[in-house]
C-alpha cells in the first residue's frame, strides 16, 4: 500500500489504482505486436477474445454480487439478449454501413442497451426481494430468455442465429479496448460517492437508507450497468462464434461466471480479472482433452471451488485459520517496520505524528486511558499476538 | 379430464419436492439449491438397486435410505459450518453442492440418460376415463405422505420443536431445543420426501440423467413460492396448481413451446405482487 510519511491534502497518484489498465494495456500491446508478426497461432487469438469477454462478464457480475451483495444467476441471460439483439442488428447494419468496425461498435451499443433495458426490468423485483428470492428470479429470467428466443423464428430457433464472423486477429484488439473502457468505468464508479453508496447498501440496507442513500435508485442502477456490460460481452461473443445457439447461455454458464467472481474474491476487481483469465484458459486447455463423461470433471472443479472458497471465507469456525493466512496482513508484516506505539502527550506536534488516514474497510477504535496513554486498538492487538 | 389428472399427478410430484424446500427454508432459513439433485440421487439409487436385485420394493427403500443419508451429509459438511454466515455465502455453497452432486453422478453413470424399468401397472378405467395406475398411486401415496407430514409437524414433540425453531431460533434454543439436531432432522425428512418424488418421477418418465433434478427442482421451488414459502399446506396447493398449469399449457398448441417461460413469469409475477405467496405468513424485518 502506498503509504508514505508525507502527509498533505494533495491528491496523490496511486499506482495500485491504475495497475489493471497498465497490465492489460501492456498485455494487449505485446499481443498485438506478436499477432501482427504472425507469431500467434489461431487458437491463441481466439482464446484472447474469449478471455476479453470473460473478463467483462466477471467484472460486471462482481458489481452485483460483490458490491451490491445480491446474487444474480441470470447473467448469461443478459449476455444472451445482447448477443442475439446485437448480432441481429449487426447483420442488418452490414447491408447499410461498409465499415466493419463501425458496425461492431454500433452493435455493441445496441446489444448493451437492450440488455440494460432487461436489467432494469429484472432490477424492479430486486427492489422488493432480497437474497434467495432475487436469486431465483434472476435464474427464472435466464430460463425465460432462453425459452422465448428458442421459439422466435427470426432468431433461427434451434438452428441458432447466423452472424458475420469477424477475424479473431482484429476482434481481440477491439475486445480488449472494450475491456479497458469497462474497467475504467467500473473502477471510477466504485471509487466514487456512488460506489460507496452501493457498498453501504450491501453492508446494511436499513442503515444506508437512514443515511439518505436512495436505495431504489442504486439497486436499479447497478442492475442496469451490469446488464449493459454483459450485453456487450454477448455481442463480442456473437461476433466470435457463429451461429449463436441459445443452449450456450444456460444456467450452467451463469454459474461459470459466478465461479470466476467467487474464485477471484467477491468485491475484488483484480481478482475477477485474474480468475476470469485463469478459468477461460483452463477451459480452453481442457476442452480438447476432456471428452465425453470426463467433462464432468470441470463441473466437479467448479463445485469444489465454490464450496471450498465460500466455506474458507465465511465459516465462523475457520476464523483463526483465516487470520493466519491473510495474505494482505502477512505482506504488511514483512514490508512494514513494526511501529512501536508510543506515548503521545497532548500537544500539537505530538498529535500530528498520528496517522489519521483511514483506509477503506478499516475499523479503528481509539482507547483513551486516564493516564494519558493513547494507542489505536488494532496496534495493541497486534502486539498481543506476538 | 385426463389433462387435469396428469396435472394432478405431476402436481403431486412438485408438491413433494416443494415440501422439502419449504421445510428447510422455514427452519434453516436457507434455500437448499441442491434439493433437486437429491431427487437425481434417488433416481440413480433406484436404478442401481433395481439392476442389482431386480426387486422394486428394495429399490424404493434403498432410495429413501440413500437420499436421507446424502441429505444429512450435505447438511453436516457444507451448510452447518456456515451457520451464522451471510445468506449469500450459504446460497453459493448450495449451488456448489448442486453442481457437485451432478458432476459425481455424471462421472459415475455417464451423461447419457439411462432407462429405468419399473414394473408398469397398466391402466384402469374409472367412469369412462382411462387412467394409468401409476397416476393413481402417485396421487394416493402423495396424499398419505402429506397427511402424515402434517400430523407429524402438528402433533409430535419433534414436529412442535420444528415449529418453534422456525418461529424463533434463539428462543427455541433457550427453551432447551437442540437446534442443530432439529435442522438435521428437517434435512433428513426433506430428502426422504425427495426419494419419493424420484420414485413417482420415474413412474412417469422412466429414464434418469445427471441433470434430472435441476428443472423439477426449480419448478418445485416456484410451487413453494406460489403457495407461500415456509407453509406446508401452501407447498401442496402450489405444487398441484403448478402441475395443472403446466399440463394445461402443454395441451394448448399455440403456447405449449412457451410453457417454461409462462411458469417462471408466474413466479416473478407472484413475487412482485404478493411475495408471501398464497398461504405464507407475513414477516416483519427487524432492524
Amino acid at each position: 500500500m502506498g503509504k508514505t510519511k508525507a502527509s498533505g491534502f494533495m491528491p496523490r497518484f496511486k499506482l495500485k489504482h491504475y495497475i489493471h489498465y497498465i497490465v492489460i494495456a501492456l498485455f494487449l500491446i505485446v499481443m498485438m505486436i506478436l499477432s501482427s508478426n504472425g507469431m500467434l497461432p489461431r487458437a491463441t487469438i481466439t482464446l484472447l477474445s474469449r478471455i476479453a469477454y470473460s473478463i467483462i462478464l466477471a467484472v460486471s457480475l462482481n458489481l452485483v454480487v460483490g458490491f451490491l451483495g445480491e446474487l444474480s444467476l441470470g447473467h448469461a441471460g443478459f449476455m444472451c439478449v445482447g448477443a442475439y439483439i446485437g448480432c441481429y442488428f449487426a447483420n442488418f447494419l452490414h447491408t447499410v454501413i461498409g465499415s466493419p468496425l463501425v458496425v461492431l461498435i454500433l452493435s455493441m451499443l445496441v446489444g448493451g442497451l437492450v440488455a440494460a433495458v432487461f436489467g432494469f426490468v429484472i432490477g424492479l423485483p430486486a427492489l422488493r426481494l432480497k437474497g434467495d428470492y432475487l436469486a431465483i428470479v434472476t435464474l427464472a429470467f435466464g430460463e425465460i430468455v432462453r425459452n422465448v428466443i428458442k421459439n422466435l423464428p427470426f432468431f433461427g430457433g434451434a438452428m441458432g442465429l447466423n452472424t458475420t464472423k469477424y477475424k479473431p486477429a482484429s476482434l481481440f484488439i477491439v475486445a480488449f479496448v472494450v475491456v479497458l473502457l469497462v474497467l475504467a468505468l467500473i473502477q471510477n464508479l466504485i471509487r466514487s460517492k456512488h460506489g460507496r453508496a452501493i457498498t453501504a447498501i450491501r453492508d446494511n440496507e436499513i442503515a444506508a437508507k437512514a443515511m439518505g442513500i436512495n436505495v431504489t435508485f442504486y439497486k436499479l442502477f447497478v442492475f442496469v450497468v451490469s446488464a449493459f456490460f454483459a450485453g456487450i460481452a454477448g455481442v463480442i461473443y456473437g461476433h466470435l462464434n457463429t451461429p449463436i445457439i441459445y443452449t450456450v447461455f444456460s444456467y450452467n454458464y451463469s454459474i461459470e461466471i459466478l465461479v470466476m467472481v467467487v474464485l477471484g474474491g467477491m468485491g475484488s476487481i483484480s481478482g475477477s480479472i485474474i480468475a476470469a483469465t485463469l478459468i477461460t484458459y483452463v477451459n480452453f486447455v481442457l476442452q480438447n482433452k476432456l471428452s465425453g463423461d470426463l467433462a464432468a470433471l470441470k463441473l466437479l472443479i467448479y463445485a469444489l471451488i465454490l464450496i471450498v472458497a465460500v466455506l474458507f471465507n465465511n465459516a465462523p469456525a475457520l476464523r483463526p485459520l483465516r487470520e493466519k493466512l491473510n495474505f494482505r496482513r502477512l505482506a504488511e508484516k514483512f514490508s512494514k517496520k513494526v511501529r512501536h506505539p508510543e506515548n503521545i502527550r497532548d500537544d500539537d506536534a505530538a498529535w500530528n505524528r498520528i496517522d489519521t488516514k483511514i483506509k477503506m474497510d478499516e475499523i479503528l477504535s481509539v482507547e483513551l486511558q486516564p493516564n494519558g496513554a493513547f494507542e489505536p486498538d488494532r496496534k495493541k492487538k497486534k502486539k498481543e499476538e506476538k | 379430464m385426463s389433462i387435469l389428472l396428469d396435472g394432478l399427478s405431476l402436481g403431486a410430484i412438485y408438491a413433494l419436492i416443494a415440501l422439502g424446500y419449504t421445510m428447510v427454508y422455514g427452519i434453516a432459513k436457507m434455500l437448499n439449491f441442491a434439493h433437486g439433485d437429491i431427487i437425481m440421487v434417488g433416481a440413480y439409487a433406484i436404478l442401481s438397486t433395481l439392476t442389482m436385485t431386480g426387486n422394486p420394493y428394495v429399490a424404493v427403500i434403498a432410495a429413501i435410505v440413500v437420499c436421507t443419508l446424502v441429505g444429512i451429509l450435505v447438511e453436516k459438511l457444507a451448510y452447518k459450518p456456515l451457520r451464522g454466515a451471510s445468506p449469500l455465502a450459504v446460497l453459493i455453497t448450495a449451488i456448489g453442492v448442486s453442481f457437485f452432486l451432478q458432476s459425481i453422478a455424471q462421472l459415475a453413470y455417464g451423461a447419457k440418460s439411462r432407462p429405468v424399468s419399473l414394473p408398469s401397472f397398466g391402466n384402469i378405467t374409472i367412469g369412462g376415463v382411462q387412467i394409468s395406475v401409476a397416476t393413481v398411486l402417485t396421487l394416493v401415496i402423495g396424499a398419505i405422505i402429506m397427511a402424515a407430514l402434517t400430523f407429524f409437524v402438528k402433533k409430535t414433540r419433534i414436529g412442535r420443536a420444528m415449529q418453534a425453531v422456525s418461529e424463533d431460533r434463539g428462543a427455541a434454543q433457550l427453551m432447551g431445543i437442540n437446534v442443530d439436531r432439529i435442522i438435521m432432522i428437517t434435512f433428513a425428512i426433506g430428502s426422504a420426501l425427495a426419494a419419493f418424488a424420484s420414485l413417482f418421477y420415474l413412474m412417469q418418465i422412466p429414464s434418469t440423467s445427471p441433470t434430472l433434478g435441476s428443472m423439477p427442482g426449480i419448478k418445485a421451488f416456484t410451487a413453494a413460492v406460489i403457495g407461500g414459502i415456509g407453509s406446508i399446506p401452501g407447498a401442496m396447493i402450489g405444487g398441484v396448481l403448478l402441475g395443472i398449469i403446466e399440463k394445461v399449457c402443454q395441451s394448448i398448441s399455440v403456447i405449449s413451446p412457451y410453457t417454461t417461460a409462462i411458469e417462471f413469469s408466474l413466479l416473478i409475477l407472484i413475487l412482485l405482487v404478493k411475495p408471501i405467496g398464497l398461504l405464507g405468513k407475513k414477516r416483519r424485518e427487524k432492524v
